[in-house]
């Protein structure tokens, strides 16, 4: 707790809300995205290029007064696999959830194949996870795979 | 079976015992090409990408099962040149037919139309990725040569890393012990992943760089592909295997008796015209073949087969 502690100094601490944590710095922005954080009218603070002794580099998001479902939650999984999103009640962190990666992952990512159907017709993509510990995605449709450093959001 | 309704987009959910039931009733129509299970049936061929052989081929097999055909083997006169969607397409022609058996340029466009059409579909090919009455008329091949599908050594040749048909023969295959002999050059390998799929699945293989009568002695089967010009990003290597990959008649000298030669056509060069004329040559009949296999799966994706 002591290390987090001067990062989060940085932004004001959160009476009630989510706190992403172990974002890594480029991918901040799809977080925000991904979350739809675009649309929420809760105070939202984000932290980009911070230190961290784990990471080097990290992002954090603090949202006030909003919590996510797991489905929202493991969306993040295609790009970052070890976010970390602290609970907070009454400015304590009540549960620090780990993202779980998904069986299929839905709507989120392109397939990287130009042939494939989906990026031809207004569809939704489709992909099963393959490979939980490496990040592969299939795509249902073309059968290609997509690596984790491949992933491209739609 | 893993399929939308009946629709075939793929061999993937097709077990062991499937496969043979399949294979099975195609015998009965080679005994009995001709009837009337089709009476009153309609079937769509849709043909977004151009291809005479295997339209050719489903289309006989309905006329010759007495239904009707509809359909073009040509997107360009149709509405998709408009720009309309492939959902708009199938969603439209699912009024008509009972059936609809497509062939587009696009990957995952089988499975996508199996997803919205009310009516089952067949995948004629979509693009590089699925072509599965291919692979079941090569079963067929092999099974009706060779009395058996367990334990054969099949020697794939040519192309076997864009080969969509040697790709498939792996997957369904896996039932059936085989052991492989991949030859080809080195620039059109057999990818890694193709390889790891057989050992994770416990099939043997062995990879060869050359074409000879030595190597292919002990084959029970030699699938022939096309290696294709365009395949290659240095020309000069081309030009340099081209004619290594060649199949000729002096090759077939040490050849097993039962060994049977197959391509899933069209031949360039890569089989030489004399060995046209060799007993173990099979490729023409082998397209034949592909006219019971597919009597076979259109009545099996009408829900026709006891």
């Amino acid at each position: 707790m002591e290390k987090s502690a001067k990062s989060e100094l940085l932004v004001a601490a959160l009476e009630n809300g989510t706190v992403i944590d172990h974002i890594p710095s480029d991918k901040v922005f799809d977080v925000v995205n991904l979350l739809g954080l675009t649309g929420i009218n809760t105070p939202i603070t984000i932290g980009a290029n911070l230190s961290s002794k784990k990471m080097g580099s990290k992002g954090i998001i603090k949202i006030a007064d909003k919590y996510f479902t797991e489905k929202e939650c493991s969306k993040l999984s295609v790009i970052a696999p070890n976010i970390v999103l602290n609970i907070i009640r009454d400015y304590e962190v009540v549960e620090k959830k780990r993202i779980a990666m998904p069986d299929e992952v839905r709507g989120i990512v392109k397939c990287g194949n130009p042939k494939c159907i989906t990026n031809h017709e207004p569809m939704q993509t489709v992909f099963d996870v393959v490979d939980k510990r490496n990040g592969t995605l299939r795509c249902r449709y073309c059968n290609k795979d997509i690596h984790k450093g491949d992933i491209k959001l739609l | 079976m893993d399929q939308t309704g009946r629709s075939l987009i793929s061999l993937e959910g097709l077990n062991r015992e499937d496969i043979l039931w399949l294979l099975g009733h195609a015998a009965k129509f080679e005994a009995n090409p001709n009837s009337k299970i089709l009476d009153g049936k309609i079937v769509a061929t849709l043909f977004f990408e151009p291809s005479t052989r295997t339209r050719l081929s489903f289309e006989t097999a309905v006329n010759r099962l007495g239904g009707r055909v509809i359909g073009f083997s040509d997107a360009a006169t149709t509405s998709s040149s408009k720009g309309e969607t492939l959902k708009d397409t199938i969603m439209m022609v699912s009024n008509y037919a009972d059936l609809i058996i497509m062939r587009h340029y696009l990957e995952g466009a089988a499975r996508y139309a199996s997803e919205v059409s009310p009516v089952p579909i067949i995948n004629a090919g979509d693009g590089a990725n699925q072509h599965p009455s291919q692979t079941m008329l090569d079963l067929y091949s092999m099974l009706k040569t060779q009395g058996r599908l367990d334990d054969l050594n099949i020697y794939l040749v040519g192309d076997l890393k864009y080969g969509r048909t040697v790709h498939s023969m792996l997957t369904a295959m896996r039932f059936f012990n085989p052991t492989f002999h991949f030859i080809s050059p080195d620039e059109l390998k057999m990818p890694e992943e193709y390889k790891e799929y057989c050992r994770n699945n416990g099939i043997k293989f062995q990879e060869h760089t050359s074409l000879d009568e030595e190597t292919i002695a002990d084959a029970d089967i030699l699938y022939m592909t096309r290696v294709q010009r365009e395949r290659f990003t240095d020309l000069m290597e081309y030009e340099r295997v081209k004619d290594m990959f060649i199949l000729r008649n002096e090759m077939l000298r040490s050849a097993k008796p039962n060994l049977k030669i197959l391509h899933p056509l069209p031949r360039v060069n890569e089989i030489a015209q004399d060995v046209d004329a060799n007993p173990h040559a099979y490729y023409f009949q082998q397209a034949k073949n592909g006219l019971f296999v597919r009597e076979a799966l259109i009545c099996n994706a009408l829900n026709l087969l006891k």
